[in-house]
């Protein structure tokens, strides 16, 4: 049984509760043992890097130490933002000994080093591997044309991240492949879908998030795929907005990667906390893989 | 005993600005060995060079010391001086006393302590040089050029003009290179072929010129003068004697491959000439495609050839042959644009190259002159031109300008609006960089008269939509992003060096740069010299260039290399290694550390055991001096003429010997 530090940051005690369900529910079919970091605090998201670089990089440098105390080498983060901030903080303290100093003297430990930052889906294709989820699929996705959309923060940037391609992003797919779903091919799986503008500035997110649903069901999606809360968010809560806007009907349930794969390894949708979306997936689930 | 002169140079006030020369000559007259010292205004000067001979014979002086500017400036001017003297031109030392004293420094003191330091050193050397003698070595009066693109095609036309005799390699079947592959050349818009193809026919007819072409340069030996060059001529399995080049076997095969010289938008056969106008006007055969070759079928091309050329038995030969002087002008190739991921990572076919877009734009390239969409062969109206694809990027690309994409590009825009004038034409660009005769009132040219739109800005993504190419980017000007559905994308990719040219630069020992393109001896003073005598640089093998700079190097390199083919003999600098062979151990460290290949080892019977073993030999006319093997060799066997260990240390023991009490 492999075990991790489990970093689920604020969105999935939260709004992506969801995300958090079907996430514990699959690393227990799948042999994981996720292992909440006790007292963990908040990655700093974006609100810290625009106020204060040494913030940016001591508030996940916190968690990092969290992780390594309870003695574990790997730490996962669901959500992409707080991925990004722990990959980018261990990085800046390895590559700057001043930083380093400087965080050092702000938490008052030394700062972590050595434990790997995980993102889910990179557990399941590198450790897991897909051959096995394959080998686990109860239920196969009946081709489901599934737009796998990575958003900003997942793969970039790619110096840091050293993970999956920048432009064209295939992790998602494979796995979607792996489930017997069709992956789409489309040109938007890195597209910004508007992010915290959701609160600030609403039109932009109307602009951007509109672009990507329009594009995915040009492309003949029937639901889009997500790896990140944010991105579920707006694509997800905005949609009924866009549509109105747009004068065009999507209808494009946003589902989490993890909940897909909850479905294909026989999980039902009410376990898996499907009724939590604004844009309600059961229909098409129900159609395509008689799922209840 | 020497007797020795010392002469200071005040270079105006260069020197005598910031150091008292008056002082140093009268503290040199007090060296070991100085007979007489001077100081004079401008020591190079007719009068400063008489009074050295005068003095020499007044003084009856065996060893001249000049203090005054770098060796390199002047060294072979007093040598000379020397040489009219009546002495032996290596009895001369050169004190530099400017480029390492006075222009550094600007403690009057101190850079006079300095002075008179440099000039000691200088006298304490002098006082133990040997009289050197420079040798000569015969000369192969036939030059070597390994490539027959315009570059090669030039510099052979040039050394024929000159009366000598040369030879080019070139990799594929027919000489011609990128030029024979474009439309037309900027800015004048003279059809490439028309002028390039007259040339063509001039070097395969002359007499002076020997083409070796679907031929490789496999071994380069030897050394100026006297290069031995293996060449592989690949097996064409056509007899080039007995081929008139009448085309009955290429209309006849029946196998249709892409072909490679309209960069793949065309069909070629297996047997084929890769152009209509190939010189020589002989196909090869594709053996890894061809039918007979692989399955003993068809033979049609053997059937039908009038002459009984075709040799399917035919094998690769390598010949050698030796030469004066080497010309490479092996050229460039393209940056492959398919790591870019926001260009669609090479997966979209109507996002294409400069090169794809000049054979379309060809009349007898593969689309008869049209400009369509790779796709499905319609034409393209809408056409986004995008720049800098892998110059100018240090992260993914490469970090330099490849200097011809602004005009090719600009050209290309212009071609596609005469070619239909209802046509649009975009162009995403950095910076317009038109610097050359004519360029910039081009570009102008193109933008005004031609109507095509110059967008200042990255593209950050190409993506299909129902068929189309969406180019999304920003327009810096306007500060706005962009979003313009293209019928077809080309990309002005980065001129690069050619993934082999590593390896031909430790054939001829010439060095090449973190980008691969060979370096030249000195980038203003020796720009188509390489640091191997005899070895010449054209093209853009040494760094991206345009066609009139492509000749204009051709042109100097071949002059390069006529000059020293002019020569009987050429003089060699005798300040070179020389082994000891009753000291060498023939460990062979010293070949190891040659920089220029001259360390050979050579079999001698030793004198006292009477038996054979094996020494170090230095190749004169190879030995750079550069000391890498005196210092490599551990029995202390190799001594460098003109830097003598007994020179070397003669210098040291002059500073340290009383040192305490000069200051």
């Amino acid at each position: 049984m492999m075990k991790v530090a489990y970093y689920p940051g604020c969105s999935l005690h939260s709004t992506a509760r969801e995300y958090d369900i079907s996430f514990q529910l699959v690393c227990r079919k799948l042999g994981i043992e996720l292992q909440e970091i006790p007292h963990w605090v908040c990655c700093g998201s974006s609100p810290a890097h625009v106020t204060s670089h040494l913030l940016s990089i001591a508030l996940p440098c916190k968690n990092l130490i969290l992780a390594e105390e309870m003695g574990l080498d790997t730490v996962v983060a669901p959500c992409a933002a707080c991925f990004n901030r722990l990959k980018i903080a261990k990085q800046e303290v390895a590559e700057d000994s001043k930083l380093k100093k400087e965080v050092q003297e702000v938490l008052g430990k030394p700062s972590a080093g050595k434990i790997e930052v995980k993102h889910p889906l990179q557990v399941i294709i590198e450790d897991v591997g897909l051959k096995k989820v394959e080998e686990m699929t109860r239920r196969k996705l009946q081709g489901l044309r599934v737009a796998s959309y990575y958003g900003c923060l997942l793969v970039r940037p790619p110096s840091v991240i050293n993970f999956d391609d920048p432009e064209d992003p295939q992790s998602m797919d494979n796995l979607v492949s792996a489930l017997g779903g069709e992956a789409l091919p489309w040109a938007f799986k890195t597209e910004c879908c508007g992010a915290s503008f959701s609160l600030s500035e609403t039109d932009i997110v109307f602009e951007l998030s509109g672009e990507i649903l329009n594009e995915a069901l040009e492309a003949g999606a029937e639901c889009i795929l997500v790896a990140c809360p944010l991105c579920q968010s707006n694509l997800d809560l905005r949609q009924k907005g866009i549509e109105k806007r747009r004068g065009k009907k999507f209808n494009l349930p946003i589902l989490y990667f993890t909940e897909l794969l909850g479905l294909a390894l026989g999980m039902s949708m009410r376990q898996l906390g499907l009724s939590r979306h604004i844009v309600n997936p059961s229909k098409l689930l129900e159609r395509k893989l008689a799922v209840t | 005993m020497a007797r020795i002169g010392v002469f200071v140079c005040h270079c105006g006030t260069n020197i005598s600005a910031t150091v008292d020369v008056k002082k140093v000559a009268e503290i040199a007259k007090g060296f070991p060995g100085v007979k007489f010292a001077t100081d004079y205004r401008y020591m190079c000067s007719e009068p400063g060079q008489d009074l050295i001979q005068k003095m020499v014979k007044e003084h009856n002086l065996t060893r001249i010391v000049v203090a005054a500017c770098s060796p390199s400036l002047h060294e072979k001017t007093f040598r000379t001086c020397t040489q009219n003297a009546g002495l032996n031109p290596y009895f001369f030392e050169m004190a530099n006393i400017r480029e390492q004293c006075s222009w550094v420094h600007d403690d009057r003191e101190e850079a006079t302590l300095k002075a008179i330091d440099i000039v000691k050193l200088a006298t304490a050397k002098v006082g133990k040089n040997n009289p050197l003698q420079t040798t000569f070595i015969p000369v192969e009066k036939k030059v070597l050029i390994i490539g027959g693109g315009i570059s090669g095609i030039q510099a052979a036309i040039d050394v024929a003009f000159n009366g000598f005799k040369a030879v080019i390699v070139e990799r594929e079947p027919s000489i011609g290179g990128r030029m024979a592959m474009f439309d037309k050349t900027f800015p004048t818009l003279d059809c490439a072929a028309c002028i390039l193809t007259p040339k063509m026919v001039e070097v395969n007819q002359s007499d002076l010129i020997k083409l070796y072409t679907y031929s490789e340069v496999e071994e380069v030996s030897g050394y100026v003068g006297n290069f031995k060059v293996k060449i592989r001529r690949k097996a064409r399995l056509v007899d080039e004697n007995k081929c008139n080049g009448c085309g009955t076997c290429w209309q006849r095969c029946p196998v249709r491959l892409p072909s490679e010289f309209d960069m793949n938008l065309g069909k070629r056969k297996a047997i084929y000439v890769p152009f209509p106008q190939a010189v020589p006007n002989v196909p090869v055969i594709d053996q890894k495609h061809c039918l007979y070759i692989n399955k003993k079928k068809c033979g049609i091309c053997k059937k039908v050839c009038p002459f009984e050329a075709i040799d399917y038995e035919q094998e690769d030969e390598v010949i050698e042959e030796q030469f004066g002087a080497i010309i490479v002008a092996t050229g460039f190739t393209m940056f492959d644009h398919s790591i870019y991921g926001e260009y669609g990572y090479g997966k979209y076919k109507n996002v294409t190259t400069g090169l794809h877009f000049e054979r379309m734009l060809n009349s007898s390239g593969p689309t008869g002159g049209k400009i369509v969409r790779p796709s499905d062969g319609k034409e393209a109206k809408k056409v986004v031109f995008i720049q800098c694809v892998g110059s100018r990027d240090e992260a993914r690309g490469m970090p330099y300008c490849s200097r011809l994409c602004c005009m090719y590009t600009a050209k290309q825009a212009l071609l596609l609006k005469e070619h239909n004038p209802e046509a649009e034409a975009y162009v995403f660009y950095i910076d317009i960089r038109a610097a050359g005769k004519n360029y910039e009132e081009f570009v102008e040219r193109v933008q005004d008269e031609y109507g095509a739109t110059y967008l200042r800005g990255r593209v950050s993504k190409i993506f299909q939509r129902n068929g189309r190419l969406m180019v999304r980017g920003c327009d810096t000007l306007s500060g706005t992003q962009i979003e313009i559905d293209a019928d077809l994308v080309v990309l002005a990719t980065a001129l690069i060096a050619r993934p082999d040219a590593i390896k031909l630069a430790q054939m001829l020992h010439i060095p090449y740069d973190q980008n691969r393109l060979f370096t030249e001896a000195h980038p203003k003073l020796a720009p188509v010299e390489t640091v191997t005598t005899g070895v010449f640089l054209t093209g853009a093998c040494q760094s991206p260039k345009d066609i009139p700079d492509t000749v204009a190097t051709a042109s100097a390199a071949s002059v390069k290399a006529c000059g020293l083919l002019s020569h009987e003999k050429l003089p060699i600098d005798p300040q070179i290694a020389r082994v000891d062979v009753e000291i060498c151990s023939g460990c062979l460290a010293c070949k190891e550390v040659c920089p220029f290949g001259a360390i050979e080892k050579e079999e001698i019977v030793d004198r006292v055991t009477q038996q054979k073993r094996w020494v170090a030999k230095v190749a004169p006319s190879l030995c750079n001096g550069c000391g890498a093997c005196n210092t490599a060799c551990r029995p202390g066997a190799i001594d460098l003429d003109g830097f003598t260990e007994e020179q070397i240390f003669g210098q040291i023991e002059s500073l340290t010997a009383d040192k305490g009490n000069e200051r």
